[in-house]
């Protein structure tokens, strides 16, 4: 039998007097803020005449602060029961949060839904904090609200909110995405994975992993081209946080409706690769060096597959606008694009492979090979850089799995026809809630991509890495043959088959019966793989022979 | 290409870029010169190999070794044979119970000790657990050469079992010195026989998981399949035995060729390599290994596949072993401080890896006035410079791991 260290070994010990001076200083920190937001108000009721920026800037800030420092202390001051609290219910609270994320988000679109409609209800000029007030349903009318709301009708501050949003989407994406992976990877390899930090499942390890790089030592190489390689982790991720500035979430839910968006997103996902090549050829290694070599090479090799499958959907819809594409696919199940004839379907799975190849996945993870390369284009970064790679990676995952969902697969349309769930929309907020989770919106448009992703991540733990010549092979002597033939078929096809005619209609229904089988298969696959779990981490508990 | 030079020469490859070719605008490439290791996460511990590549070809590996010397055979000549015991777990530490078990067939056969049956029984035993448990390393440190991580933890998992056995007989779990000069340390647990069955039951359906996960895998194929091709002449002529000698289809193997201690009782085959569409002979029941398309003998694939094909024959040997366990004496009344008569002998045994070979000369003193080994796994090593040159980068860790080195007994 094993013996266990004592768990206390494992706990950090918390030495008491930072703790009353904390509280100490959060206490009057909470004072001194609650104050300001009083004098702030009657300052901003006397000078400015009670104008929001001038209120919100010196009264209801300070109160918000005000609310988050009474939290902390309150943290601080009960940190043994709340921490007992996380533990025991730890996956209600996660579960919680997400679905508290989720309303979060909600709320701020339905705020700015319903500025808008004061502003069109009252044309002309902005809209005052009285109007917003009286405007109000009375369950929610209070001055706090109207001045909150106030900012919202201006376009600079929903931009702001949207990119806090954009940016806070991927970095939790990233660091929820990195733990979900460990989670995949360990019940692929007959394990558990993280456990510990944080009481449920290791919800916490990504976090927990994040503060560490941040400490850890920042190293640059003494041979190293110091200004590239302080850049190439930025224009790594950087690119990947504006690629998301075009994609569209749902109808309405999309940064910038660019009439070029794929082109734009394509070409964003691909300066990436300028940012993982100087990262290696800057680090003054050569095992960064090769990674970096062998990920231009790949980037010449899979670049032109992939956008040749991506002109399949391209020239069904006829545009580029990525909202336009999704919208084209509202029709239910059999109207998304990939299930439109046998062509667009080989489409989708060749993008998909080369998708794997643009975000250096397995078996495509050939920048990074562990076993050949040390870590590739990494090996020398260390702490926040090397942390701000990885988002990068993640964040490119993302992109590529949500081109793949809204060229493809339905975008933000659930297998159900949208014309079923008109009513819905244009009821009240549990209706218009209930068509978010039924019909369509963000959360199909993130579940779609997350299932991509956990395919990605399902490959990764599965495959073999491939040599470079076999990637070359792959992407140019098999692919590039076969989008070739698809773009080739797609043209004839919409030459020579008419819409609605009966041809059309089998391989449309052949097609959709095909992606109903996969995804069918794959639900069948996950239940048996929830069965076997169970049995896995009995025999795992046992920690003895079988039959001993 | 530039024209080749010789590794010496590498200052040279930096003063003679030509800057003037440079500055008119003509291409030039250049070798580079690489260091794979000591500190490599394929190079299956401290070994260095030096490559001399163009792009992502290699034109030349040079093999550096003896960051882990430890002066083992020098302490073999200061220690008597059964303090040397510990020493031998150290050599090729993945397969402990065979190293003790060839030191002590050599002192026994030195000493003309007569070991009892049941020790004899045992040790086979022993050895053939702890060939499965090395041969599982193996597979799964291979698969993450190839990048694939999960049959690692798959083998390990059923590793794990073998290290309980063998820690309810000798209390270690890695370094056992179990098996000693006139037989082994103590006697088999009272359930050992009946947990060692409940193993091999588990155990033999597992190699069908490795196959469907990676032997048949057509990307560990393509990887592996026609890569660092060993002609049976150039193995024997690098002195390469064990598995690396086999896959080229040379049919040797000390168990069955010297039937040294009991094996000539057991009833097992040797698997050797075969071209594309043989089948490799499994014991009854057990599912049939297929070469498939592409697979040249003496290649990285088919060193990989004999090793299943080993564990299958070594659970084989265990079954009938566990059968005939006889009663009667784990040890033979040996004196503690043994003489050792002024004589030399040379033994060999079949280790996991190959060979492992000791000459020991005694001095009718209790300590021998020489000890050398014969490491299987430096031998198999000395190809790596012959077999690794004109190949991909990324076919290094193919070879290197298919050829399954261990540094603690190349450096010893």
């Amino acid at each position: 039998m094993m013996n266990r260290a004592p768990v206390d070994i494992l706990r950090p010990r918390w030495n008491p007097a930072y703790f009353r001076r904390a509280q100490r200083g959060l206490a009057l920190v909470t004072l001194a803020l609650v104050a300001g937001a009083v004098v702030g108000r009657l300052i901003a009721g006397a000078l400015f005449g009670g104008h929001p920026p001038a209120l919100i800037l010196l009264s209801v800030l300070p109160a918000l602060g005000a609310m988050i420092t009474l939290a902390g202390l309150a943290a601080l001051t009960f940190w043994r029961p709340i921490a007992r609290f996380l533990r025991r219910f730890a996956v209600v609270v996660f579960y919680a949060a997400v679905v508290g994320l989720v309303a979060l988000v909600w709320v701020v679109a339905l705020a700015i839904d319903r500025v808008d409609g004061l502003a069109r209800a009252m044309p002309g000029g902005e809209l005052t904090t009285d109007a917003i007030y009286h405007g109000l349903p009375a369950a929610i009318r209070f001055r706090v609200v109207s001045w909150l709301l106030w900012p919202l009708q201006f376009p600079i501050v929903r931009d702001l909110i949207a990119l806090v949003g954009i940016v806070g989407f991927i970095n939790l994406f990233a660091a929820y995405a990195i733990w979900w992976e460990r989670k995949v990877a360990g019940r692929i390899q007959s394990r558990l994975g993280p456990m510990r930090v944080g009481g449920w499942h290791g919800w916490a390890q990504s976090p927990a992993d994040g503060i560490k790089l941040l400490g850890k030592e920042d190293l640059i190489p003494a041979g190293a081209d110091r200004v590239l390689f302080r850049l190439a982790p930025y224009l790594a991720f950087v690119p990947a946080v504006c690629g998301f500035v075009a994609l569209p979430f749902g109808s309405g839910w999309v940064f910038r409706d660019l009439d070029v968006a794929l082109v734009f997103v394509l070409a964003l996902v691909d300066i990436e690769v300028l940012g993982v090549i100087l990262g290696g050829w800057s680090s003054d290694n050569k095992w960064s060096l090769l990674g970096a070599m062998r990920e231009a090479c790949q980037l010449v090799a899979y670049e032109i597959p992939m956008g040749m499958a991506l002109l399949v959907p391209v020239m069904m819809i006829g545009t580029l606008s990525l909202t336009r594409i999704g919208d084209a696919q509202q029709y239910g199940w059999h109207s998304w694009l990939a299930f439109q004839n046998p062509f667009a379907f080989v489409a989708m799975v060749a993008y998909f492979i080369a998708s794997l190849a643009s975000c250096k996945r397995a078996p495509f993870d050939l920048p990074e090979a562990e076993s050949e390369l040390v870590a590739g284009f990494m090996t020398e970064y260390s702490g926040f850089r090397w942390c701000v790679f990885f988002f990068a990676e993640y964040a490119a995952m993302f992109i590529v799995s949500a081109l793949c969902v809204t060229l493809f697969l339905g975008a933000w349309y659930s297998p159900l026809p949208a014309s079923w769930g008109t009513g819905l929309a244009n009821g009240g907020l549990a209706a218009r809630a209930i068509h978010g989770v039924l019909f369509s919106g963000p959360l199909w448009f993130v579940a779609k991509s997350l299932f991509l992703i956990f395919m990605q991540m399902w490959l990764r733990w599965t495959l073999p890495r491939i040599r470079i010549d076999q990637v070359l092979y792959a992407c140019v002597q098999v692919l590039l043959p076969l989008t070739m033939l698809v773009v080739l078929g797609q043209t004839l096809w919409q030459l020579l088959v008419t819409p609605g005619s009966a041809v059309a209609v089998i391989a449309n229904v052949l097609c959709s019966l095909a992606g109903a089988v996969l995804l069918g298969g794959f639900y069948v696959l996950m239940a048996h793989g929830l069965l076997h779990r169970r049995r896995l981490v009995g025999a795992l508990a046992v920690d003895h022979l079988p039959g001993a | 290409m530039s024209t080749r030079r010789t590794l010496q020469s590498a200052p040279d490859l930096l003063a003679d870029l030509d800057a003037e070719a440079m500055d008119q605008g003509k291409l030039q490439t250049e070798e580079m010169l690489i260091n794979m290791g000591p500190q490599h996460p394929s190079t299956h511990g401290v070994l260095r190999l030096v490559l001399r590549t163009d792009g992502e070809m290699v034109l030349e590996t040079t093999p550096h070794i003896g960051y882990l010397h430890r002066c083992a055979e020098k302490i073999g000549e200061s220690v008597a044979p059964y303090q040397y015991v510990p020493y031998t777990d150290r050599l090729d530490y993945l397969s402990a119970m065979n190293n003790n078990h060839a030191w002590s067939l050599t002192i026994e056969k030195l000493c003309g000790i007569q070991v009892p049956e049941r020790a004899s029984t045992i040790r086979i035993i022993m050895a053939e657990l702890n060939r499965i448990a090395s041969h599982l390393v193996s597979l799964g440190t291979y698969g993450l050469d190839m990048g694939a991580f999960t049959p690692f933890l798959y083998t390990f998992r059923e590793r794990e079992y073998i290290l309980d056995l063998f820690e309810a007989v000798c209390g270690a779990r890695l370094t056992y010195s179990y098996i000693t000069p006139g037989g082994v340390t103590d006697d088999l647990t009272e359930d050992f026989v009946d947990r060692c069955r409940a193993f091999l039951d588990y155990f033999v359906p597992k190699p069908a998981e490795y196959n469907q996960l990676l032997s048949y895998n057509h990307i560990f194929i393509e990887r592996t399949a026609g890569v660092g091709v060993i002609s049976p002449r150039d193995a024997i002529a690098w002195g390469l035995t064990g598995t690396c000698l086999r896959a080229t289809g040379v049919k040797w193997d000390l168990r069955k060729c010297l039937a040294y201690d009991i094996y000539d009782r057991f009833e097992f085959e040797v698997p050797v390599g075969l071209p594309e569409g043989g089948v490799m002979p499994v014991p009854p029941g057990m599912p049939p290994v297929v070469v498939p398309a592409g697979v040249v003998v003496g290649d990285s694939w088919t060193r990989y596949a004999l090793r299943i094909v080993e564990m299958y024959w070594s659970a084989h040997i265990v079954r009938q072993a566990l059968d005939r366990l006889p009663a009667g004496e784990y040890r033979a009344k040996v004196p503690r401080t043994l003489k050792l008569p002024e004589a030399e002998i040379y033994f060999e045994a079949e280790n996991p890896r190959g060979q492992l070979g000791f000459y020991v000369v005694g001095n009718g003193t209790s300590i021998p006035s020489r000890v050398k080994v014969r490491g299987p796994c430096f031998n198999n090593l000395s190809i790596v410079s012959h077999v690794c040159r004109d190949c991909l980068l990324a076919d290094i860790p193919a070879i290197v791991g298919s050829i399954d080195i261990v540094l603690g007994e190349v450096d010893r």
